[in-house]
């Protein structure tokens, strides 16, 4: 059975099996950080995401060293050893009529380790190697897209008026756009520019396309956030000791609202690594020569049905990754506010 | 509450007008991109460049571009492709839409139907296996990409086990229009309506869950427990009513979102030649007028999506309708 605390810091809740005396005077961050550590579910995913992350950005050791493969540039003609003897990489006669051309299947071995691709190259290198740009626009552009809104938000709950009124419907119009429509104009407009500002192949134009098309996400809620924090009596006592504009903003509402955008961020990785894989899998993501999961699959569609694993394994990689992000996420919400978990135990 | 209805929807046209100038904008007046340039093949001399640019119009000031660029899209409906200029985009939007509509429709009834059972199941097995077994299998379906899911059940349904009982009747991929053939129609699509709804039952079925273990704790249950009413009435007729409005506000935003094209991932993966496939063909050639139009279709289509979805929510909730 759950206990509430009902002292003089309210807003505090105990989790199952807390007691009174051992949280009194502790701050709400630490209370939370506790929470989050007891929950196993939680930290188990926060651990498998770090091994993902570890793995992936450790993809040249594993090239180099493991698989002794180059993994960018062609490698039609290539031959690799497997069980002693060499066999070449694409290899004649596949195919259901025999005539074709057959990229090698899973070795299993540490060479090819789950095949290689339509281009010879070793499927398992390509995958870390695309983990690596996957990772890092959907780190990147969840922690843009979270520090703009939050800003806007801020801006717009605390001056209200006129900034509330432009940010506000300016978001109204971006929200107005199916997130992936709106994705894949922006996408297609940078990338097909016949006189480049920005370098097209560059990872920055997904990463900044995805953070800003997501920015009404994170918005409407800190603004609400910002809002009913603007209300509360330490804001108005601050005010009352002369406190500027900035410092109400910074040190009164900004602690506040941390919570919410810390629950948000690790789903919006989760949405920005899916969505990214999807752009790239249309072909207007990430453009050679950099790789990622998502053009991995593409490049696996030719393939789908004489070496599965070239689609498959990029797929297995994006799945275990979002479901350890959603399961943080849910940890971290749970963490930061206990009612929900409270409410769910109280029989 | 008709006062509330006719601002929702003056708000709503001035929406549409916004969405219809960013996407002209977007499309046409990036810097960098110049169409002309494009299509007046390679190694063009500027003489050439500037002839492909009258023809396109493409010289004129941008407002007049904009101005006509809509009239030929909703007025005159006569605007044609850049790539194919004997396609015309509004009569190919409109031959598109049942295609879509037949996907969205019969995914968004298996996901109502499946999430409620699973979200209900969860919250009526609480504290047994059932319910975290039921809330991992969502997790790991919104966890999916949906573009992948479905190459992985191509690759099941049409190769791998293709030869068994299990899949020997699925189709290869494409469409059959219902009026052609409603049989054959139902087989395209039944392996594509299962993809698609595989995310969204795992969203609302934890979104049902969440909303109905709040209900539960709430005054009225308890009441009508003590009444003596069954669990099973409980459920139906007081829980799962006021657990709804989430459901139901939510559910037609993803509608909207689906049917103005948002489903063209698994419209590709399984060539179902819907708008959304129009879209992904256009981008492929860098159609402009096509990617424009589908767009602002899309664009229109969730704007009004919600727009209804504000009057059904106001309907169903008394509490927020503005008095």
């Amino acid at each position: 059975m759950a206990e509430f605390a009902f002292g003089p810091d309210e807003d505090v809740v105990l989790a199952p099996g807390e007691a009174t005396e051992q949280i009194a005077g502790k701050s709400p961050w630490r209370l939370a950080g506790r929470r989050l550590l007891r929950d196993r579910v939680a930290l188990g995913a926060l651990g498998l995401f770090v091994l993902i992350v570890v793995l992936c950005f450790s993809a040249p050791i594993y090239a180099h060293h493991v698989a002794h493969t180059v993994v960018f540039g062609s490698n039609l003609n290539g031959t690799t050893r497997v069980n002693g003897k060499t066999v070449e990489v694409i290899q004649q006669g596949g195919g259901k009529l025999g005539i074709g051309e057959n990229p090698i299947g899973p070795t299993w071995q540490t060479n090819y380790f789950i095949g290689s691709d339509a281009q010879g190259r070793d499927v398992m290198a390509r995958v870390l190697y695309g983990g690596r740009a996957s990772l890092a626009i959907g780190v990147g552009s969840a922690a843009i897209c979270c520090l703009f809104a939050t800003a806007l938000a801020l801006m717009a709950g605390f001056f209200r008026g006129v900034t509330d009124s432009v940010f506000s419907r300016v978001m109204d119009l971006i929200w107005a756009f199916p997130v992936y429509l709106l994705a894949i104009s922006l996408s297609t407009v940078l990338l097909s520019q016949t006189k480049p500002i920005v370098n097209p192949a560059s990872l920055w134009i997904p990463t900044l396309v995805i953070a800003v098309v997501y920015i009404p996400y994170v918005y409407r809620p800190v603004r609400g956030q910002v809002l009913s924090t603007r209300e509360k009596e330490y804001v108005e006592a601050a005010v009352s000791q002369g406190a500027s504009n900035l410092r109400l903003m910074f040190n009164e509402i900004t602690p506040n609202i941390l919570s919410t955008v810390i629950v948000l961020f690790p789903l919006m990785i989760a949405t920005t690594i899916l969505t990214e894989s999807a752009l790239s899998f249309l072909g207007i993501g990430v453009q050679s020569p950099h790789a990622s999961w998502g053009t991995i699959i593409q490049d696996g569609q030719d393939l789908l049905y004489t070496r599965p694993w070239v689609a498959i394994a990029p797929g297995i990689m994006i799945v275990l990754t979002v479901l350890s992000l959603n399961v943080l996420g849910d940890g971290v919400r749970d963490a930061l506010d206990p009612r929900a978990k409270v409410r769910e135990t109280k029989e | 509450m008709t006062a509330f209805v006719i601002r929702r929807l003056i708000g709503m046209v001035l929406v549409l007008f916004a969405i219809t100038v960013l996407t002209f904008l977007i499309f046409f007046a990036t810097p960098g991109v110049d169409p002309a340039r494009q299509f007046a093949g390679r190694n063009p001399d500027p003489t050439t460049v500037a002839a492909v640019r009258h023809q396109f119009g493409l010289d004129r000031p941008l407002p007049v571009r904009y101005a006509l660029m809509m009239k030929r899209l909703f007025i005159s409906r006569d605007l044609v492709s850049y790539g194919n200029q004997a396609l015309e985009v509004v009569p190919a939007i409109k031959a598109a839409t049942p295609v879509t509509l037949s996907l969205v429709t019969g995914a968004a009834v298996l996901w109502i139907v499946f999430s409620i059972l699973t979200g209900v199941l969860a919250v009526v097995f609480k504290g047994t296996l059932v319910d975290p077994l039921l809330m991992i299998l969502a997790l790991i379906g919104i966890s999916m990409p949906v573009f992948w899911l479905g190459e992985v059940a191509n690759l099941i349904t049409l190769d791998r086990w293709h030869d068994t009982f299990l899949f020997s009747w699925v189709p290869p991929n494409g469409y059959v229009p219902l009026t052609q053939n409603p049989w054959q129609w139902f087989l395209h699509l039944i392996i594509p309506w299962i993809t698609l709804s595989v995310l969204y039952i795992g969203f609302y079925a934890r979104v049902l869950r969440a909303d109905l273990l709040e209900v539960q704790s709430e005054d009225f249950v308890r009441t009508a427990r003590a009444k003596g009413l069954s669990p099973e009435r409980v459920m139906v007729r007081h829980m799962l009513r006021n657990s709804m409005i989430t459901f139901v506000s939510l559910f037609g935003l993803d509608f909207g979102v689906l049917v103005g094209g948002g489903a063209l991932l698994t419209e590709v993966v399984f060539g179902l030649p819907g708008v959304g496939k129009l879209t992904y063909d256009s981008l492929q050639t860098l159609d402009l007028p096509v990617i424009m139009a589908t767009v602002i279709y899309g664009a229109f289509f969730i704007t009004i999506m919600s727009a209804v979805v504000d009057v059904v929510y106001a309907r169903l909730d008394p509490r927020i309708r503005p008095t």
